[in-house]
């Protein structure tokens, strides 16, 4: 069977059991292709609808077209939009000069363990496409996350339904057995599960969707005829861009398939410390 | 991306290769890891000049060069660009991709191999000629078995250590052949190789001339891809019923993933355990060409034409075709859990989406995986033991024989928060309410329903419907805690009612209560909860009239409303709910039980206001 369907239904199904299971569920959204993938198999799931709130994590440094696709798809797809902030720090002036990886810690690693425990305010899209705190935030007990395990080493380990502890904490050590299409889908109070749908994908596999499917994606992916485009996004400080004339996924694919340069090679911060994304994956980094 | 061929005309392919997840299992030390870096070295997977530097830099330190080496530089590299690592390795013959999962390189936890293996259509099965058959190879091939991979190639490896010689490999063939048997499993061969020297790896080996068959790359190119199951009886386990209500979409959607068979507008469908019966109105799909009909392994949605009930858990089948339906099945168990499985202990059972509640009803035998004769004289499942068990279950599930149908054929069984443990079933075992079921399922299949759906009434009450049934001894006082809890169900506005046995007696039983054949009585009483509860009523009884063995029946007939079986006093059923002590605070035992209906999600939430 064609693997590509075979991926989107593993995905669905996946989507369909973590909607079953956790009453306060959440979606990560970081507008890049992987998350956005998700986001189109969610609606795939739900037949045009996404039935929960999709989280957000704005640093302020990423790349402004983001920001403004975002919240223009949160509108024409009808989404609940959740956005979170370490405002403390970006108060106190913290950015990537005082070294990248205490700036992702803050801006994201804590932003995002406190976005999604409730602890620190979070913004919700109303009707008229402004946002406004939530008023009683509860902490999301499932988190779809858009990992997949050809990301990086650490990321291989997961499994489909990955339990954290009260820290956010991860024991790779000591999972639960997966068992067919059985998953964790009961966790102690307290604790919270990260789900992976797209955890058995690849980048060639996600362009190949974006093609096949002919999805929206943030266009930034793309040359727009200076010769460069982005493969990863992140901030706009520590993501550079790659020499490329890739227009379209199909140039995209075939580009894929003779690079020999990593996909997050463009990523300032996995540079600075080659067991970064171990650590902040630990700690609760996505 | 995957991992870089040498190969650059495969790269620039871009029609879609087939895939193949295998996993590769054995006894620590036979070689797993390093048969993974000789696959990966020998099938031309690595990016160029890789083996060379590795080599190179053991030569550097002084160090005997090993293949499983490449494994551990991979790993570390992966974040400057090649993405292989000892989890998830990739590698690619001129058939297809291959992936290897969960290859070796971490603790040896059981139940990581079990994840790994569950999502294999494929293993190679690795055992040390010099060593021979250990526990783990024994136990790893029961394992595969159980989890119902068909496709294995034994590898006796290390065959340079025994001067290649055809007698080691043929004992070890034999004995390990004779041990699958026992298992179930027929290997599709045996080779034997020599994962370190490179001997029928990728090339025929020139030590060993008396082997003919494949090499390990030969024989992994010859696994098959699985049937499609398309071609058999439908199976969609329900996964959940959408209604959205947003933005105009008032679609009712069955949603499942279909196990077999195909599914199509206008079939006559059934689901089961519950025995209602619909037709398929028209399959759903989101930005795809519209469709009339579905099969085997895709996720489907479905409308119906009738609005009938269903839920999470039952399996949805043509008529004639439909699952089996029993609260007691035979199945072969192992147990990961951290502590035992025993007898007497409520466990959670996961069978496709039904999730209930199950115990051992008896144990038959207690097996050490890595032996199988020895049968261990022990009355719990220890960890990482296997058992022979016959279950039970709180209510009737729908399933399948395993060798019937794999995917509604095997379950887990949940302890705590954790997945414990794995089975597969091997025969249905009559409980003693077959023919009340087989009476409920040819009820509900012609049951006329109005056009107020149980969901509509759900919405409305703010709960579903309940027969809340009281039990325990004479003068533990559960009468007035029925008539107490009716009472604060009606104050907070729910739709309740206290329905006596007595009270059916007087009436509808007046015809044969002086001859009190008390299965008939047992079935009108359970004949007229159901209309109540029908009608979504939060049903209160207590059960002075009938014995403890009619709940049973009561149950099968009035599913899939549930029953809430509430013991005051000693000596509860294993069933129990919810256990109250006797002839204390009345008003505590009611709050008690309100609050364990909303832990169930039977009371969800205020009623709608009028
Ligand atoms: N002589 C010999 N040694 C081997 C062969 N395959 C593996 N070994 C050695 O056996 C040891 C264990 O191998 P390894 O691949 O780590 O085993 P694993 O625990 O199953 O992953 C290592 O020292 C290997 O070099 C073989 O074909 N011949």
């Amino acid at each position: 069977m064609d693997h590509l369907q075979q991926l989107e239904d593993q995905s669905v199904y996946i989507l369909r059991e973590a909607y079953k299971h956790f009453k306060s569920l959440c979606m990560l959204w970081s507008i890049g292709k992987d998350s956005t993938v998700l986001l189109w198999l969610a609606r795939k799931a739900f037949f045009g609808h996404v039935p929960f709130p999709l989280v957000h994590i704005d640093t302020s440094y990423k790349i402004p077209e983001m920001i403004a696709y975002r919240d223009r798809l949160a509108r024409e797809w009808s989404l609940r939009m959740v956005v979170g902030q370490n405002r403390e720090a970006l108060a106190d002036g913290m950015n990537h000069t005082r070294g990248r990886l205490a700036c992702c810690k803050a801006l994201k690693t804590d932003a995002l363990r406190h976005t999604l425990d409730g602890t620190w305010p979070r913004m919700v899209m109303n009707a008229r496409g402004q946002y406004e705190p939530e008023d009683n935030p509860e902490p999301y007990t499932g988190v779809i996350v858009g990992a997949r395990a050809d990301e990086e080493g650490s990321r291989s380990k997961e499994r489909y339904f990955s339990p954290r502890d009260h820290n956010s904490d991860w024991d790779v050590a000591d999972q639960p057995p997966e068992l067919w299409s059985q998953f964790k889908t009961d966790f102690a109070p307290g604790t919270h599960v990260r789900i992976h749908p797209l955890l058995d994908w690849t980048e060639i596999n996600i362009w190949e969707y974006i093609e096949r499917e002919n999805m929206p994606i943030i266009d930034l992916y793309f040359d727009r005829g200076e010769g460069i485009r982005y493969r990863s996004l992140g901030c706009g400080p520590c993501t550079g861009n790659i020499r490329s004339t890739a227009r379209t996924p199909t140039e995209i694919i075939t580009e894929l398939r003779v690079t020999t340069i990593a996909e997050r090679a463009g990523r300032a911060q996995d540079q600075e410390d080659p067991h970064a994304m171990e650590k902040l994956r630990r700690e609760g980094y996505m | 991306m995957t991992s870089v061929a040498a190969d650059t005309q495969n790269r620039l392919q871009l029609a879609p290769r087939e895939q193949m997840n295998i996993v590769i299992v054995g006894h620590v030390d036979h070689g797993k890891s390093t048969l993974v870096g000789r696959l990966l070295a020998d099938s031309g997977s690595l990016p160029d000049g890789k083996l060379e530097a590795v080599q190179a830099l053991c030569k550097r330190q002084g160090k005997l060069f090993e293949y499983a080496f490449l494994l551990d530089a991979l790993e570390a590299e992966r974040d400057q660009g090649i993405t292989i690592d000892s989890a998830r390795c990739f590698f690619k013959t001129d058939e297809r991709d291959y992936i290897i999962i969960d290859a070796p390189g971490h603790i040896e936890f059981l139940k990581n191999m079990i994840s790994g293996a569950a999502r294999a259509e494929a293993a190679i099965l690795l055992i040390d000629a010099n060593e021979g058959v250990r526990e783990n190879s024994r136990r790893h091939g029961y394992v595969l078995s159980m989890l119902g991979i068909r496709q294995v190639t034994v590898a006796v490896n290390k065959m340079d250590l025994v001067d290649y010689d055809q007698a080691v490999f043929d004992r070890i063939e034999e004995e390990y052949r004779a041990f699958l048997a026992g298992c179930g499993l027929v290997p599709q061969r045996f080779v034997p190789i020599s994962a370190r020297q490179g001997d029928n790896i990728a090339e025929p080996s020139a030590h060993m001339r008396w082997y003919k068959g494949p090499t390990i790359l030969e024989s992994v190119d010859l696994f098959k891809k699985a049937p499609p199951r398309e071609d058999k009886a439908l199976r969609v386990p329900v996964q959940d019923v959408y209604k959205f209500n947003t933005r105009g979409d008032d679609r009712r959607i069955v949603a499942g993933r279909i196990e077999s068979g195909r599914i199509k507008v206008g079939d006559r469908v059934v689901f089961s355990p519950s025995g209602k019966g619909s037709t398929v109105a028209s399959v759903e799909v989101f930005n795809a060409p519209a469709t009339e009909s579905m099969q085997a392994p895709h996720c489907v949605g479905f409308t119906l034409t009738e609005q009938i009930f269903v839920e999470r858990g039952e399996i949805a089948s043509h008529v004639d075709s439909a699952p089996r339906v029993s609260t007691r099945f035979r199945a072969n168990l192992f147990w990961l859990g951290r502590k035992p499985m025993q007898k007497g202990k409520s466990y959670k059972l996961k069978l496709t989406t039904k999730e209930v509640g199950v115990h051992i009803h008896e144990l038959l035998n207690v097996i050490d995986a890595s032996e199988l004769d020895s049968s261990l004289d022990k009355d719990e499942v220890g960890r990482h033991d296997v058992a022979d068990v016959i279950l039970e279950t709180r209510r009737p599930v729908a399933f399948d024989l395993t060798h019937e149908f794999e995917a509604t054929g095997r379950f887990v069984i949940v302890d705590d928060y954790d997945v414990a443990g794995g089975g597969i079933i091997r025969e249905v075992v009559s409980d003693s309410f077959e023919g009340a079921r087989a009476d409920a399922r040819r009820r509900d299949f012609e049951w006329v329903g109005g056009d107020v759906s149980r969901d509509d009434r759900a919405a409305r009450f703010g709960h579903r419907a309940a027969l809340v049934l009281l039990t325990g001894g004479a003068g533990v006082g559960k009468a007035l805690i029925a008539r107490k809890l009716e009472r604060a169900l009606f104050d907070a506005g729910r739709v309740a009612y206290l329905l006596d046995g007595r009270n059916v007696l007087l009436g509808l039983d007046q015809d044969i209560a002086t001859t009190m054949d008390s299965g008939e009585l047992v079935r009108r009483y359970a004949e007229v909860a159901h209309l109540f509860l029908d009608a979504g009523h939060l049903v209160v009884s207590t059960t002075n009239t009938f014995a403890l063995a009619d709940h049973g029946t009561i149950s099968t007939l009035v599913a899939p409303a549930p029953v809430v079986l509430v013991h005051i006093g000693d000596d509860p059923p294993h069933n129990a709910d919810l256990v109250l002590p006797a002839q204390t605070d009345p008003e505590g035992c009611v709050t008690a039980i309100r609050a364990m209906l909303r832990e169930q999600n039977l009371v969800v939430r205020p009623p709608e206001p009028r």
